[in-house]
């Protein structure tokens, strides 16, 4: 552990951690400034909890995390949905486990009580000892604000920070953008992957805005693909660029054809998805639909980086939990249509599986390389994280936002520079 | 329960061989192991048997058992190239089909890994589809079921 920064000064220091360019590796590993990033980050904010079509129907639930305190994503009989502390009333249980489900109720395991689907405190076994002690309508599971884009299900503890639309702002266009490869159907959650590594949050964080990685990290992945398929994945010559969307947020384009899924549906079938082409003609798909489905399945050419918690990234969402200073719990969502045909979903999730999890082919190389970062990060008593590339060669998008090139670090500036807002605050 | 020595011990003797190879890296000798329409799968979900329409940890045909091998065996991969020994126990075999074309086992394993020091330890219910062969079988579908496959593993760089 870093003994350059003394814990007892940690409060003024995290934010003059992080200058334009640099950030200290402390920020990495002191304990003192995990516990308050879990603070005034994640408590003091939007968190992606979750997508509408993982709790499709009335009593769908799932379980989720705001930093480290859980949370439950519920739909009630009127279908709306509720964001809820996962904590008893009573003495403090968890009412509710497992990843998702389908529910009539929440029912303590410990004594018993029983709550609606929308938090209310229904029932609980033998009341007359609470009579005159407690009325049930003040103890409903506590309830977070929640509010929704495109789908993605957003929570924050605050009641007074700005709407989840304007957090969003300019990356608005690209959820927008992003959502387009449902290929016409709306997008869906078709299952996750879930793994860990022994690192700090913020260096996967940074991953999602990192395409100087990728040819170097992920080479073993590239060799894998056709040709063709590969010359795409070449991107750090090409048109790509990375866009500071403010707030935190940022998008790195890294293959520009694939903006739009919608747009160039005249191109010819690549090899990779001709099978995938044929069975959706011999589903009796027009040859408009095959090709719209086509461009759909190869997911979004960019990532967009949402501040503090999810990147909508290529063709999945990228979900991260700090669990510790040292320790990070990460989430790929596999996407695809909702209704749409079961070939399509098929190739969207082998594809998931080709590169994503535990077992792609992509993954286990980017962990290495994190694991790395956390243990390198303590050697020395005093170093910093460099993230200044492309500094000397900024200029303005077209929707006016600074931008670089697609392998600079500028969405990672963008996300520190957040950071250090949020870490700069008063203590309340 | 009818006892079927004979055939429990074939399968013992492949699925063990199976493993020494797959603990000693082995991998060219065990792609050679597969039928043509082979599947080696790792759901996510362990209750989940529809493994095409849904999200799993791996889900290889021939392709992809090829490509899983070269990607491990090529120098290419930092994650790879520091993946230490694994060690694994199969025990509790059970025969739960005994046909002349198709034998269908389900057995226990304990996988050891060694991975930057730190033992990792993966828990999991397997189960072959063996195609009976001239001198032994053929794997048309392995089903790897880790215990914590739910749960958030540790990457994987080696094969179950
Ligand atoms: S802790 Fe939940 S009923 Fe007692
Ligand atoms: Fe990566």
């Amino acid at each position: 552990m870093s003994e350059l920064i003394k814990l007892h000064n940690v409060s003024l220091k995290a934010a003059d951690m992080v200058e334009e360019g640099r950030v200290h590796k402390a920020l990495y590993s002191d304990p003192a400034i995990f516990e308050q990033e879990l603070d005034k980050v994640f408590n003091h904010t939007w968190v992606f909890i979750g997508h509408e079509s993982e709790v499709p129907e009335a009593g769908s639930y799932k379980t989720a995390w705001v930093g480290r305190q859980p949370v439950i994503l519920s739909r009630d009989r009127k279908m709306n949905l509720h964001v809820l502390q996962n904590r008893c009333r009573h003495r403090g249980a968890t009412v509710c486990e497992g990843r998702k489900g389908k529910t009539k109720s929440f029912t303590c395991p410990y004594h018993g009580w029983g709550y609606a689907l929308d938090g209310e405190l229904r029932a609980l076994p033998k009341p007359e000892e609470y009579e005159g002690v407690l009325d049930k309508a003040e103890l409903p599971l506590m309830r977070l604000r929640h509010e929704s884009y495109r789908g993605m299900v957003f929570a924050t503890f605050r009641d007074d920070i700005e709407p989840l639309e304007s957090f969003l702002g300019g990356a608005k266009k690209w959820i927008d953008l992003f959502m387009k490869q449902g290929g016409g159907y709306p997008v869906k959650v078709l299952g996750e992957h879930r793994f860990n590594f022994p690192g700090n949050w913020k260096i996967q964080l940074e991953n999602t805005t990192d395409a100087y990685h990728f040819p170097i990290i992920h080479k073993s992945f590239v060799s894998s693909l056709d040709d063709a398929t590969a010359d795409i994945f070449d991107f750090l010559h090409g048109d790509g660029f990375v866009e500071d969307l403010g707030n935190g947020h940022s998008v790195m384009v890294m293959i520009p054809e694939l903006i739009d899924l919608e747009a160039d549906l005249d191109q010819p079938i690549p090899e990779r998805f001709s099978e995938l082409a044929v069975a959706l003609r011999e589903e009796g798909r027009s040859e408009e639909e095959v090709k719209r489905l086509v461009r759909a399945a190869h997911g979004t050419g960019f990532n967009l980086n949402l501040f503090p918690n999810v990147s909508c990234s290529m063709a999945f969402f990228r979900v991260l939990r700090p669990v510790s200073v040292n320790e990070t719990e990460i989430q790929h969502v596999a996407l695809g249509g909702e209704g749409a045909p079961l070939p399509f979903n098929r190739k969207r999730m082998r594809l998931h599986e080709h590169f994503q999890g535990p077992m792609g082919f992509g993954t286990p190389d980017d962990g290495e390389a994190w694991e790395r970062v956390q243990k390198g990060s303590l050697a020395g008593t005093d170093g910093w994280i460099l993230v200044n590339r492309g500094m000397g060669k900024l200029r303005q998008s077209a929707d006016g936002n600074v931008a670089g090139a697609v392998c600079s670090e500028t969405g990672m500036r963008g996300a520190y520079r957040q950071y250090k807002k949020m870490m700069a605050a008063a203590e309340e | 329960m009818t006892s079927n020595t004979e055939l429990l011990n074939k399968v013992a003797e492949f699925i063990w061989y199976e493993a020494d190879l797959l603990d000693h890296k082995e991998y060219q000798d065990w792609l050679g192991l597969w039928s043509a329409a082979g599947l080696y799968i790792v759901p996510t979900d362990i209750h989940e048997t529809d493994y095409l329409n849904t999200l799993n940890l791996a889900l290889d045909d021939a392709d992809m058992r090829r490509m899983r091998v070269a990607r491990l065996e090529s120098g290419e991969s930092v994650s790879a190239d520091a993946a230490g020994n694994t060690v694994r126990m199969v025990s509790r075999i059970r025969l739960l089909e005994a046909g002349e074309e198709l034998v269908i086992a389900r057995c226990a394993m304990t996988l050891n890994e060694l991975r930057h020091g730190k033992l990792i330890t993966y828990p999991a219910d397997m189960e072959y589809h063996l195609l009976p062969v001239e001198g032994g079988f053929r794997i048309e579908r392995k089903v790897v079921r880790l215990l914590h496959a739910e749960g958030f593993l540790r990457t994987v760089s080696f094969i179950f």
